[in-house]
């Protein structure tokens, strides 16, 4: 609304407007930042709490500035929280995960945009509804499968889903194929290249935009993940980060220590912060792809 | 993906069956390799959601603990349910309000800072970044984030209200304003659904507030006559999308009121309620969670229909420019 206050303002440039104007600029900034504030403050204390002493966190109202920097809290929520065990287990679900989320969405993508076959638009249509479909009505017979062939406790629940497709992935990955022009693959086609050629040397190549999102995606996927690593992994050894951050906060005994807690969380987010900045073109992306196209 | 399907739909109607002995060799040929290449995903849709669905439909009719086998009790887990689960109401009228609160701030606030970001803001990727940011911490992370941020004591919310002047609150440890609790928290993913809103509203033509405006439309009038209703697609959308993710509200639930949905079960869940007796019960109760499961399933397939089926009066399509 006040993409049309400030050209209207352009087209009538009396003082009176002039003034309405920065004031409604003024307004509008001032709001940014509030929301601004309402958004990342929390994380700020997060961090600035990783550093105080104990004392200082459960202080009210609450205190900004460590009285005293300390960074031990770091090295001692190490020591408490397995960090090295979790990262490592969860940085091989996040790649194997990630290396079948690839494959397997590509592969199905680009059957469902290049082919004709019979029952293709059910198919499809079938694909958009099982994204539909409540975790919750899966959970249980997924879980009494997985036990019933000796997979609980052991990642096989956590990466073999991958790479057998994601509707979402697929979804995606579809739609930048259909972008692409026919007319290079005819091209391909007359030099003789097989399909599968064509895939891998064509497509796959053009694709790159479409499979960064998707990389991301998964990758994010697997690093958050709390419900799966929590029902299908009992291990310790097993445990992800997500576990070990919940089982670190949570444990009896050391829900007092808010220091070592958020010095935890805040190794959780940091590598998560990282990748957002510098794939922050495709983070917003993906989020578009889900709410508008198609 | 509501136009998707939308255009799906009339794909399949438009046009007469194939069938796979009316195809020339060479189509044969070019069908084989498709089918070939979604193998997977079909293989996929049977193992983990068409076999699940039919299995935990079975299941509700059944007593199961995982050791022993399935034993059949028809009904009775549907009738325990309706007649003798109190917490099966109130887990529900909590989801209710979690769905109903959440779905409104998301849609409201996501709208309202995609209408301030499309205002020509300077800096216009920073102030998105930023509002983006919260939503892709992990959520074990913001779970214990915000269990601080609405600390009943030394919080940094109740230090807000008491730095302006405003009366404190004790939140998760109020049962009568828990649920409140986790509407706030909700704020956290309000990015995401501004970035899908502040594209849409950059796809607008100029041209339209042009012709609004020389017809005389002030700037509210601009706003309700033209950028609402070009915006119904992606509104509609992200309702339904909202919608049928709040029902299944279950990870920051369980991590900040560790399992228990207290304080006396004021923000026990629907999928909370019905984890508990998978997984928390002994010996656990899959059959019983499985009729939960349905249940829930029905409920957002009603919703959902509920939905679609009216959109047809206020959802707004462009002629031909959808897809």
């Amino acid at each position: 609304m006040t993409t049309a206050t400030a050209a209207q303002n352009f087209i009538h440039r009396d003082p009176v407007n002039r003034l309405t104007r920065i004031i409604g600029r003024v307004l509008l900034y001032l709001l940014l930042i509030v929301m601004s504030l309402w958004f990342l403050v929390p994380l700020f204390w997060m961090f600035m709490s990783s550093l105080m002493p104990l004392d200082q966190v459960g202080v009210f109202p609450v205190q900004w500035i460590p009285r005293v920097w300390q960074p031990e809290n770091y090295t001692q929520a190490l020591e408490f929280w397995n960090f090295g065990t979790t990262f490592r287990n969860t940085m091989f679900i996040a790649i194997v995960s990630l290396i079948g989320d690839i494959g397997s969405c590509t592969i199905v993508a680009y059957g469902f945009a290049r082919f004709r076959f019979p029952f293709r638009d059910t198919l499809f249509l079938i694909l958009l509804a099982t994204l539909m479909l409540p975790f919750a009505v899966r959970l249980i017979p997924v879980y009494a499968a997985y036990d019933a062939i000796g997979w609980i406790d052991t990642f096989y629940p956590l990466i073999v889903p991958a790479f057998f497709g994601n509707a979402f992935y697929i979804f995606i990955c579809r739609q930048f194929f259909l972008g692409i022009p026919q007319d290079l693959l005819d091209a391909a086609k007359i030099d003789g290249a097989s399909e599968v050629r064509i895939f891998t040397q064509v497509m796959i190549p053009l694709a790159k935009p479409a499979i960064v999102v998707i990389a991301i995606l998964s990758f994010q996927n697997s690093w958050n993940d709390f419900l799966g690593p929590l029902i299908y992994l009992k291990d310790p050894d097993l445990h992800t980060l997500a576990i070990g951050l919940y089982k670190f906060t949570s444990l009896p005994g050391q829900g007092g220590i808010y220091n070592q807690q958020m010095a935890a969380s805040t190794m959780m987010v940091l590598p998560v912060l990282i990748v957002f900045f510098l794939f922050q073109k495709q983070f917003i992306q993906g989020a578009n792809i889900s709410g508008l196209k198609g | 993906m509501a136009t998707a399907f939308g255009s799906q739909f009339s794909a399949l109607r438009g046009r007469r069956r194939e069938r796979w002995r009316d195809l020339s060799p060479m189509r044969k040929r070019e069908a084989k390799m498709g089918l070939l290449f979604i193998t997977p995903w079909i293989i996929g849709v049977l193992l983990f959601s068409l076999f699940p669905f039919v299995a935990s439909f079975l299941l509700s009719f059944t007593k199961y603990n995982i050791v022993a086998p399935p034993e059949w009790v028809g009904a009775e887990h549907y009738v325990h349910i309706f007649t003798d689960d109190p917490l099966f109401l109130k887990s529900l009228k909590n989801t209710g309000v979690y769905v109903g609160g959440s779905v409104a701030i998301r849609i409201v606030l996501g709208f309202a800072l995609a209408l301030l970001l499309n205002a020509k803001v300077r800096f216009l990727g920073l102030w998105r970044t930023l509002f983006y940011l919260p939503s892709i911490v992990p959520i074990v992370a913001l779970s214990v984030i915000w269990l601080y941020v609405l600390n009943a004591r030394a919080g940094l919310l109740n230090s807000l209200l008491y730095a302006i002047g405003l009366p404190r609150y004790r939140w998760f440890a109020d049962p009568d304003i828990a649920m409140i609790g986790y509407l706030i928290m909700s704020t956290t993913w309000v990015g995401v659904t501004m970035v899908i809103f502040l594209a849409g509203l950059q796809g607008i033509p100029e041209e339209y507030y042009d012709a609004a405006k020389i017809d005389g439309a002030n700037v509210f009038q601009r706003l309700l006559r033209v950028t609402i209703p070009l915006m119904t697609p992606t509104i509609y959308l992200n309702i339904l999308i909202n919608i049928i993710n709040a029902f299944q509200v279950f990870t920051q639930v369980f991590i900040m009121s560790d399992g228990q949905g207290g304080p006396r079960d004021a923000t026990r869940t629907y999928v909370l309620h019905l984890f508990d007796h998978a997984f928390q019960y002994l010996p656990p109760q899959m059959g019983y969670s499985s009729a939960l499961a349905w249940i829930l399933f029905m409920i957002i397939f009603a919703f959902t229909a509920v939905i679609v089926a009216t959109s047809q009066r206020w959802v707004f399509y462009q002629g031909g420019e959808t897809d």
